[in-house]
């Protein structure tokens, strides 16, 4: 057997299952149940790697997340995962790693004790100063040398997963304060979740051997689990280390699973856990801090309570002959377990002067020698320890007397007490304070709903831990009420003696002499370092933590902290109060990048919006451009087709036969209501009041500041019923705006909005051929300009189904915007291409729109607008109305002085003088080529692009006072200081006298209409495919309601005692908040103060008899919305588990009862989740989000199993 | 993160359902036109950007898309009181001073 530290019995090891490891390239036997830590040691591995500056070689310090130097290299190659804490890694079989040293790039190795002499705090600061360029070649040198390990280069192959939570009580560590807490909060039947860092519950109790209740204390902790498992309401969070506390009590963790290297069968390697706690109990613990002396980070050197967890927890003796140096009782634990495993105690130094006699009895059964107030002044060894010097000190413990004598030992453990983990708290700007007695810095007050227990208080015996985790609970002010007779299990213990206040061991040369007596051993921090930079100025531990990097590593200086403020204390003449402690901030231990990113990387890295037509357009190769989340076709290349070459196609295609884009992004707000007209009135700067039904309007919304905001088309469908457009990327912001008006300044107005961009699809057929198109499209519909002029709206049926067109035009061309419920569109989409096959029909592109509107000088609000032009300055006054009837938003601010300056940026058009050159849009505009600085701006290219139909460029700028400067010239400086002629013209290019968009009847006669193969319309949704199912042993289901109807019904504003309404004969709408009842077998859900939702499936015969418009009270409108949504069902054990995974929400039975609904997040884009049979939901989500969801929903699922 | 009550859906949602929109109770003036160019200005642009209690608006955009006042204390981040649009701002007074 090879572990040659291994003790023969005893321990939590499972000796029957060995596992290989490979350590810094040899191959090593440990244990299931070890740590990487823990096997190394007990291989005998002494150096685990060498130090950040001087390149002194280290050994393991502690057992846990303190760890400083035991930093490695996890699984080598491509997917490397670097800094991680040997002390946490559990060793699975076929581990490899590495130390995570740096290269000796310096050559520090070779100069040896010259170098770290040469090498003072603030050295490359110093050093690197003047000249200026040393800086830069030294930086390099320095970016080579420092950083611990190596970052992986290929993508992570791990899964990484989230998961919400809600509870009641959250109790932070599973060691004797947390397991009691968190028994006593289970008792009383709360919502209950437990974590803990280690794989297994029970904290220090796993590493001592103490008696509970006169039995062994892993009784109690398996009773404890198993009594906590019992209960239905409490989550144990094993191997879950809370890394943050955010306001308003969320608490962050990061769950490692199996393997914690690799991923296993689908199964994530890290959950993070977002928990929301109504209380929090901090059972934190605390973690033992180490003596500083000289040479004190020699391999050998450890905390007792590391040396503690070592024999008796991985039945691990990592030495021979130990020497122990302590201030307190608690460390004579290790020696006398040391003692009893049949190991050598070479002596305990204890640097009080009167000590328990019951600790010296113990001692003396053991014969074990105590060196009364005395301390270890400096460790001996070149690789590692084998022996060290010590001496009495002096009555005030700041010096030596006498000679110092060495004693040989390989093992020296050392505390000087220990510190509390409050950082959690103090996360939250509670604030720590020293405690003289406790020696360590306690929470001064803690957050409302948290409460601590156990060794956070600076409680040292398990009684008391014990005790404070059943108190902690009662002091909860929700629970109180309630009787809590939590019974404290007993522990017979003695109480431990006033601990000494020491951190450094005096040398007998003075510490800038002294052998380096370091305080951070990640970094490389000693106590002289500190002392130097309180020489040289700093005053407050923050500015030293940055000038000497104390406590800068990725351990946080969880060790090194509080002695450092010592040093500095003790340099400054301050008490350690008065230097106190540097900020706490999450998170307590490394995160993942993988873990913050959950599964939204990749193809789920943002939510994507699909139009209807997605499919057709992936298809047919269109690239792409990205609008907001929308996904649009960019262009459609021909085979390997230029983008200059293929707009240029599509534009000529446009403008001479007929081309086709989609238009399903654009914004749509239905808006109905009694005062709908009055409404929109009010947020247009143009008059709508006398806007003839059927009739439609360009027009401008103004930001209250009378800046442009947002343009589009609004139609009157009815008297009291309009259809706004807003532009694709504005349309939620749009509609935000009307209800904050409607909502705060004019709640009197009877107007609901409802945004239906989701529901409709549009196609908009584009060109001189477009009514050809229509008229095979719609037989029926009557297109003569009569009756059909421009700027108007008709509702025609194609196939039974209800189609929208209007004749409106961004192209400048005649032009059909053809809309029909979301589910047809795509079916839709294809039957206008079939029809105009003949007319050499083409779909184009968002690039092609943009060049068609700039060749008529169409704005687009947010590309030529950036929230300061008025509509003067966009020459677009004549959409301001005249009279002041109506108080419209932005009307005030058009009338500011600043408003008419003459000078103000205007909307231009530009022609270059070579008709070649296309000008960067963004480009400055100057009067001369001036290269002065700051040269005089004149304006600034807003648009620009080549005009196929022009056959030249084109471009769209703001110029200073521009209107008025038709003719002149200007200089357009490019960022290569070269410069362009153009000369300002008027912002129209093409077809002034509107021509083109007139309607052409003569041709009628001549023109052969196609003949087209009857093909119905037909329903689609989304479009992926199901290619990870896995219907093992699936767990979710997910069904897709293709044939439901989702209706929104509408009421007058506000008022909750309003909202009961009854349905004739049928029923009551629901008014609770969140829920749904059920009418006539439709789902009626509550979507807010006087909306609802139907929901309801088509019958057997694809029929659905119930009719709204009939059986609604007169003030309930509706909207169809089925095109707005997708409905998924999910069903199974699983679902729950998966809306966990994708909500915030929190659908715990006593919250998401089995009629609730409700509008929240899922998967970051908005769902309505609602409450279906066996516990199952129908989640609605909007159209365009469906395949996003559904990636999301068949990634989420992948653990369970999962069938569609 | 901001845990937000909606008076509306009367529950506690996460701070992403909701959008901030501004400082609350700034009424619009009535007759704007009988505003000086810098009286209309302040209504316009000027806040109060306070370190500690604030009123602002919030709306609850992913849920029942109603706006309503929050008082939250800039400082602490804690919500202090949740009201809707017509109703009074509450006198509430910082119990820890």
């Amino acid at each position: 057997m090879s572990q040659v530290r291994r003790l023969d019995q005893g321990g939590r090891i499972d000796r029957a299952t060995p596992l290989e490891f490979t350590f810094n390239g040899t191959s090593y036997v440990g244990f299931k149940g070890d740590t990487l830590a823990s096997a190394l040691l007990a291989n005998g591995v002494t150096e685990v790697g060498r130090s950040f500056k001087y390149y002194r070689p280290r050994g393991i310090v502690g057992a846990g997340v303190e760890e400083p130097n035991a930093i490695v290299q996890l699984e080598l190659g491509e997917t490397t995962t670097p800094i991680q804490r040997a002390t946490e890694i559990e060793l699975v079989d076929g581990l490899v790693a590495k130390s995570a040293t740096t290269k000796d790039r310096l050559g520090l190795r070779r100069l040896g004790r010259l170098a770290s002499s040469l090498m003072p705090v603030g050295f490359y600061y110093k050093t690197l100063i003047r000249p200026k360029a040393l800086w830069e070649f030294g930086e390099k040198l320095l970016r080579e040398a420092a950083g611990l390990g190596t970052l992986p280069v290929a993508r992570d192959p791990a899964i990484y997963d989230k998961y919400h939570h809600h509870c009641e009580v959250l109790v932070v560590g599973a060691g004797a304060a947390g397991l009691s807490a968190a028994l006593a909060a289970a008792r009383h039947g709360s919502r209950v979740i437990v974590a803990d860092e280690q794989a297994e519950f029970g904290g220090w109790l796993l590493s001592s051997s103490t008696l509970i209740d006169g039995g062994s204390s892993d009784v109690w902790i398996e009773e404890a689990v198993t009594s906590l498992q019992s209960h239905p309401n409490v989550v144990l969070l094993p191997r879950t280390t809370v890394f943050g506390l955010y306001d308003h009590m969320l608490v962050m963790a990061c769950e490692r699973l199996v393997g914690q290297h690799s991923s296993i069968h689908g199964l994530p390697r890290e959950r993070l856990h977002q928990i929301r706690a109504k209380h929090v109990v901090l059972a934190t613990g605390a973690l033992e801090r180490p003596l500083t002396f000289a040479n004190n980070d020699l391999p050998g050197v450890m905390l007792p309570s590391a040396l503690l967890t070592y024999l008796n927890r991985y039945a691990v003796a990592p030495g021979n002959d130990l020497v122990l140096a302590t201030t307190n009782d608690q460390a004579y634990d290790a020696a006398f377990a040391w003692h009893d495993c049949g190991k050598k105690v070479a002596a305990i130094c204890d640097s009080r002067s009167e000590l328990q006699p019951t600790l010296m009895m113990r001692c003396e059964e053991r014969s074990i020698k105590v060196l009364q107030e005395h301390t270890v002044t400096e460790a001996r060894g070149r690789k590692r320890l084998d022996g060290v010097f010590v001496a009495r000190l002096s009555s005030d413990k700041s010096s030596l007397i006498g000679k110092s004598h060495a004693i040989g030992c390989d093992l020296l453990a050392t505390s000087s007490g220990w510190n509390p983990v409050i950082h959690l708290n103090a996360q939250t700007r509670a604030m720590a304070r020293w405690d003289e007695d406790e020696v360590s810095f306690l929470l001064d007050s803690t957050s409302p709903n948290v409460v601590t227990a156990g060794a956070i208080n600076g409680s040292r015996t398990l009684a008391a831990c014990l005790r404070e985790g059943v108190t902690a609970v009662r002091q909860l002010r929700s629970l109180s009420e309630h009787e809590l007779d939590s019974p404290v299990p007993q522990v017979e213990e003695t109480n431990p003696a006033c601990a000494d206040k020491i951190f450094k061991a005096p040398h007998r040369r003075s510490d800038s002499r002294a052998p380096k007596q370091f305080v951070d051993f990640q970094l490389d921090v000693t106590a002289a370092d500190i002392q130097l930079a309180a020489c040289e100025g700093y005053r407050t531990i923050e500015h030293v933590k940055r000038y000497t990097a104390l406590g800068f590593g990725n351990d946080q200086g969880k060790l090194s902290n509080v002695n450092g403020i010592a040093v500095l204390a003790d340099s400054l003449g301050k008490s350690m109060g008065e230097v106190g402690t540097t900020v706490f901030r999450p998170p307590y231990t490394p995160v993942t990048f993988g873990a913050m990113a959950g599964r939204s990387v990749g193809a789920l890295f943002d939510a994507e919006r699909h139009t209807p037509m997605h499919k057709w357009h992936v298809e047919h190769g269109a690239e792409w451009e990205n609008v907001g989340q929308w996904k649009r076709p960019w262009y459609y290349p021909y085979g390997d087709e230029s983008m200059h070459d293929a707009v240029n196609r599509e534009v000529l295609a446009a403008r001479s036969r007929v081309g086709v884009l989609d238009a399903s992004t654009l914004g749509k707000i239905d808006v109905q209501g009694k005062d709908a007209a009055v409404f929109v009135d009010r947020v247009y700067s143009n008059m709508f009041a006398n806007l003839r039904v059927g009739r439609c309007r360009y027009g401008l919304m103004l930001r209250d500041t009378g800046m442009i905001f947002d343009d589009g088309v609004t139609a009157r469908i009815a008297e009291d019923h309009f259809l706004i457009h807003t532009t694709t990327g504005n349309a939620e912001v749009v509609l935000s705006w009307l209800e904050l008006w409607h909502q705060t300044e004019w709640p009197d107005l009877d107007v609901r909005l409802t945004s239906v961009t989701d529901h409709w699809a549009t196609a908009a057929v584009v060109g001189p051929k477009s009514r050809s198109v229509l008229r095979v499209l719609f037989p029926a519909l009557e297109l003569k300009e009569e009756c059909f002029p421009f700027m108007s709206v008709q509702s025609a049926e194609i196939e039974g189904i209800e189609a929208r067109i209007f004749r409106i035009s961004f192209s400048g061309e005649l032009s059909y915007e053809i809309n029909v419920p979301a589910q047809y569109g795509l079916s839709l989409w294809e039957k206008i291409f079939e029809i105009g096959e003949p007319y050499g029909i083409t779909p184009y592109g968002t690039e092609t729109m943009h060049v068609l509107r700039a060749e008529k000088g169409f704005i687009i609000a947010g590309q030529d607008t950036d929230g300061s032009m008025t509509p003067a300055d966009m020459d677009l006054a004549w959409c301001v109305r005249r009279n002041n009837d109506v108080d419209f938003v932005g009307r005030r601010s058009l009338a500011l002085s600043d408003y008419q300056r003459s000078n103000r940026l205007q909307f231009v058009g530009l022609e270059t003088r070579d008709p070649l050159t296309v000008l960067p849009e963004g480009a400055q505009l100057l009067n001369e080529r001036s290269k002065t600085v700051p040269a005089p701006m004149q304006g600034y290219v807003t648009s620009s692009y080549f005009s196929a139909t022009l056959g030249r460029s084109i471009a769209l700028a703001m110029v200073s006072g521009g209107h008025r400067r038709l003719g002149e010239s200007l200089q357009c400086a490019l960022h290569n200081g070269r410069f362009i002629e153009v000369k300002i013209v008027s912002s129209t290019f093409y077809d002034a006298d509107t021509a083109a968009q007139k309607v052409d009847e003569s041709s009628d006669t001549n023109d052969v209409l196609p003949q087209v193969t009857s093909r119905v319309l037909s329903r689609t949704s989304y479009h992926e495919t199901v290619e990870e199912a896995n219907r093992d042993h699936e767990s979710i289901s997910c069904e897709l309601w293709e044939d439901s109807r989702v209706v929104t019904l509408l009421g007058p504003s506000d008022s909750r005692e309003q909202t009961s309404r009854s349905l004739d004969a049928v029923g009551t709408l629901p008014s609770e908040p969140c829920t749904w009842s059920s009418i006539d077998g439709v789902k009626v859900c509550w979507l807010g103060p006087n909306r609802w939702l139907t929901l309801e499936r088509f019958g057997d015969d694809g029929t659905i008899d119930f009719d709204f418009g009939l059986s609604l009270p007169p003030d309930i409108t509706f909207v169809d919305t089925t095109g707005n949504y997708t409905v998924f069902s999910l069903t199974g054990s699983s679902a729950k588990r998966l809306l966990q995974k994708s909500c915030s929400y929190d659908f715990h039975e006593s919250v998401f009862s089995t009629n609730t609904c409700v509008l929240t997040t899922f998967a970051r884009i908005q769902a309505l989740v609602v409450s279906g049979e066996n516990d199952g939901v129908e989640l609605l989500v909007r159209r365009s989000y469906s395949d996003y969801a559904y990636r999301w929903i068949v990634d989420a699922s992948r653990e369970f199993g999962f069938a569609v | 993160m901001l845990r937000i009550y909606c008076p509306y859906c009367e529950s506690v949602r996460d701070e992403d359902e909701f959008h901030c929109v501004g400082e609350a109770h700034i009424k619009r003036p009535e007759r704007p036109d009988e505003l000086s160019d810098q009286a209309w200005g302040e209504y316009l642009h000027f806040r109060t950007n306070p370190r500690g209690e604030h009123r602002e608006i919030w709306q609850h955009a992913v849920g029942c898309r109603q706006h309503f006042n929050v008082l939250r204390d800039t400082e602490s981040y804690e919500i202090k009181s949740v009201y809707r649009i017509n109703e009074e701002p509450p006198n509430v007074t910082d119990p820890d001073t």
